[in-house]
């Protein structure tokens, strides 16, 4: 079946004309009629848009001038702007929003010829881990229908492990490419803050903020963070500079890898099954000629209370221009202008979005900067320092992704501060701004483990070695459930 | 920290969120279970530690002072709630 190959065999078989990308775009729109109804992990289908794209991506591919990726249909989470598509960020502030311009990854990928197939669901503005807040209802994990996929990337994870959709994107702003990844047993890399281009992506915080790709192997992830990655000067934070082949390091060997393990990471709280899933992918890691050595992340703990104060800090500025009179939604009949912001805002944003804007601007108003945000601050920095010091023994740290498997839906969703402190392993990478990669590790109560693989900055090719090096002797990452194969 | 209804009142303007009057004590409560959350950062030592706000300390990246957008008022407006003579429509402000 077309949805079972890797990315490299599909773009082999596109150019060799054993199909067409308007035969495999259609084999992915048939399997989201058959099965989105019940999963909900896209918002939009986009099929009339995505037929047409293929149509041009076999006059490339027919012309000689196909790149590796052009012909392969793609999701895009409903967070990145698409010219002429509804761009909702599963709110339903947004629910009217058809984006006037594309976001910077989408160009970049249209470019090379990528049909877009549609829009994933995922937390409200990206503010949760389950998928649960969204505007248009929860998506649920093809592993488990009642299970959540993860958040905020809930639907994108969820596409990909049902084979409705080769390949995502998603963003990472506390861990939302990876957890979801995790818990649909997929593969995702949050890279570097700055290497990929935020432009067009509806900002939650931008200090944070960072797309990549969600895939089912390594291997796929490398190629498509080729086509994702690099300088744009249309945002300001952006890195300025050459942009690698992030599949030139896959086959290295990993004799002599130095994997970092921190105490700190297999402590109370962590699932003694998931604990143990981890630790066999770690030695299967060993196995490979990698040696481990024990490493300390001491102020791990409060990264946590740091992000939840830094990250709503930046969400209650950034979702300020949401106002009901440019764009998006604007509540009947306003008696005065202050009527119209407030029950425009009110009405239009769910309720952890509206706490998250609240409790961010309480952080940032006088009397309380210095002891919220200034202190989360220099927290951040402990947390960066912690792993700066770490690097120097080791080259890449491994963990788990999560403290357990995916969570049923509605399990933490009356329960904020649990659902936040089940972020506890993503969120200090996100502080420091550190790439991470997860990938497939096994099954605990039969839901998906993900291995969490943090390394130094701009180490995102090391990274994607060692997960496509993991994924020659294990078969974690081809599993698929089975109503789904 | 817990919160109270005044505090509450006092976000809700500063973010021009309206929280209704039965919904007050809600909120509060919800809020104030995230702040004990923030309590936890208080026993950090963080004397001589300087506040990061950038992971790999970068400064802001400036660009030529030239003209880069052209005038797309049409296409920006045509998603707009109400607009007329291409301006964004608003409740009255001044009598």
């Amino acid at each position: 079946m077309m949805h079972n190959l890797t990315i490299k065999q599909m773009s082999e078989k596109l150019r060799a004309g054993e199909f067409t990308s308007v035969q495999l775009t259609q084999h992915y729109l048939d399997r989201i009629d058959q099965y989105d109804a019940e999963l909900n992990a896209y918002i939009t289908v986009t099929p009339e848009l995505a037929i047409s794209m293929a149509e041009e991506a076999d006059r490339i591919i027919a012309a000689g001038e196909a790149e590796l990726l052009t012909g392969i249909p793609v999701a895009h989470k409903d967070i990145f702007c698409t010219d002429g598509v509804k761009t909702s960020c599963a709110s339903k502030m947004l629910d009217n929003f058809i984006a006037p311009y594309d976001a910077n990854v989408v160009s970049l990928l249209k470019k090379v010829g990528m049909p877009i197939l549609g829009k994933t669901n995922m937390d409200e503005f990206a503010m949760g881990s389950s998928s649960e807040s969204s505007y248009y209802g929860p998506t649920k994990n093809p592993w488990d229908h009642k299970a959540v996929p993860g958040g905020s990337s809930g639907g994108a994870a969820a596409v990909i492990a049902a084979g409705l959709a080769p390949m995502a994107t998603g963003t990472d702003t506390g861990g939302s490419i990876r957890q979801p990844a995790a818990f649909c047993g997929i593969t995702g890399i949050k890279p570097t803050y700055g290497a990929v281009s935020r432009f067009g992506i509806i900002a939650y915080a931008s200090s944070f903020d960072q797309a990549g790709p969600m895939t089912r192997s390594a291997e796929d992830s490398a190629w498509m963070l080729n086509a994702m990655a690099g300088f744009d000067e249309r945002d300001s934070t952006s890195l300025e500079r050459e942009t690698p082949d992030y599949t030139a390091e896959l086959d290295r060997s990993l004799k002599g890898l130095k994997v970092g393990v921190p105490a700190e990471y297999f402590g109370e709280g962590l699932d003694p099954e998931v604990s143990n899933i981890v630790k066999a992918a770690i030695d299967e890691v060993k196995k490979l000629g990698a040696e481990v050595v024990e490493v300390h992340l001491p102020n791990k703990a409060l990264a946590v209370p740091s992000y939840y104060v830094l990250a709503p800090a930046e969400a209650s500025s950034n979702l300020s221009r949401f106002d009901g009179v440019r764009f998006g939604y604007r509540c009947e009949q306003p008696k005065d202008l202050e009527d119209l912001y407030k029950r425009s805002r009110s009405e239009g944003f769910g309720e952890e979005v509206k706490r998250r804007i609240m409790v961010g601007a309480y952080a940032l108003s006088a009397g309380y900067y210095d002891a919220y945000y200034l202190k989360a601050q220099k927290l951040r920095r402990m947390v960066r320092d912690d792993f700066i010091k770490a690097f120097e023994s080791c080259d890449v740290i491994m963990g788990p992704v999560a403290p357990t498997t995916a969570f049923n839906i509605g399990e933490k969703s009356d329960d904020q501060v649990s659902m936040y402190l089940s972020d506890l392993y993503t969120i200090p990478v996100n502080l420091a701004g550190l790439p991470a990669l997860s990938v497939p590790a096994g099954f605990a109560q039969e839901r998906p483990v993900g291995l969490h693989i943090v390394g130094p900055y701009f180490s995102e090719a090391k990274l994607l070695n060692i997960g496509h090096q993991f994924q020659q002797v294990t078969d974690w990452h081809t599993k698929m459930p089975a109503q789904y194969q | 920290m817990s919160l109270g209804k005044t505090e509450v009142k006092y976000i809700s303007r500063l973010t021009q969120i309206d929280v209704r009057e039965e919904a007050v004590e809600g909120v509060a409560e919800k809020l104030s279970n995230i702040l004990e959350l923030f309590a936890q950062m208080e026993a950090a030592d963080t004397k001589d530690v300087l506040p990061m706000a950038h992971p790999l300390d970068a400064v802001q990246r400036l660009r030529v002072d030239v003209v880069t957008e052209v005038d797309q008022h049409e296409k920006l407006q045509a998603i707009a709630p109400a607009v007329a003579e291409a301006h964004y429509l608003v409740p009255q402000v001044i009598e």
